[in-house]
């Protein structure tokens, strides 16, 4: 199963429901494209819901790195919601756990926004 | 219950994402065949497919022409992955530490290090030309008969 992405608007907050596998290949670039896309249309908070995300590799972790400091660059935030345990594992191995503002209740994370 | 006996299976495969795939379902049948947990079948399922899609990418760079193989082994007391390429070879003294402050927002060169991570034991061999990985987890003792 690859990746797929819904795009919502709440409270000035772009969401990305993120459901399938962000992996090398085809769900890295569909995750990496998404972004730049919300990018381009000028949204500046950023919320990646990982909820249904069943699975993730080294790409894709790379993937969401380089996803963080897109949006950085950009002058923007990005935020994650609703990691799995198995994602959750995967970013404190990585030490990425503390690099990410990390949210398991929607309406707090885009409270969060700055 | 676990199948304790030996088994061995190996494939030679393209430099393809599909290959990564194979090799990801059979470490999955192995991994399930020698009785370890679902945690433990998911984690050593990441490590192999990170190992194949280092060796198609890195090691043979999506060369047509090139192969990865991947043989699965499981004994009485391991499970034993070795996954080989025909690529210029990898010395892994040299890799980055991915966890250094430095390299933290790399957006890759986690792949070694999650397979590491999830392996008990991780042997890197050159083979003139191409890289060899074993990687090896150890089933848990059996438990003494009630």
């Amino acid at each position: 199963m690859s990746m797929k992405v819904a795009i919502r608007q709440v409270d000035g907050v772009t969401i990305l429901d993120l459901s399938g596998r962000i992996t090398l290949g085809e769900g890295s670039i569909t995750l990496r494209d998404s972004i730049h896309e919300v990018l381009a249309k000028g949204s500046k908070k950023i919320l990646l819901n990982l909820g249904d995300t069943s699975y993730i590799d080294s790409s894709g972790i790379g993937e969401l790195v380089s996803a963080f400091t897109s949006v950085k660059n950009a002058g923007g935030e990005l935020k994650l919601l609703n990691l799995t345990k198995k994602v959750h594992d995967l970013l404190q191995i990585t030490k990425l756990y503390t690099v990410f503002d990390i949210w398991d209740n929607e309406a707090s994370a885009i409270g969060a926004f700055n | 219950m676990p199948d304790s006996t030996t088994s061995r299976v190996s494939l030679t495969l393209g430099s393809t994402l599909e290959s990564v795939d194979t090799v990801g379902q059979t470490a999955q049948e192995f991994a399930q065949r020698a009785g370890f947990d679902s945690d433990t079948a998911s984690n050593i399922v990441m490590a192999v497919r990170e190992a194949a899609i280092n060796a198609v990418m890195h090691g043979n760079g999506y060369n047509p022409a090139k192969r990865i193989t991947a043989s699965f082994e499981t004994t009485s007391d391991s499970l034993i992955v070795r996954i080989s390429d025909q690529g210029p070879g990898l010395d892994p003294s040299i890799l980055p530490d991915p966890l250094a402050p430095e390299n933290l927002l790399r957006g890759s060169g986690r792949g070694i290090f999650l397979i590491r991570s999830f392996m008990d034991e991780v042997h890197f061999r050159q083979l003139h030309p191409g890289t060899e990985l074993t990687l090896i987890k150890h089933r848990a003792p059996a438990r003494p008969a009630a």
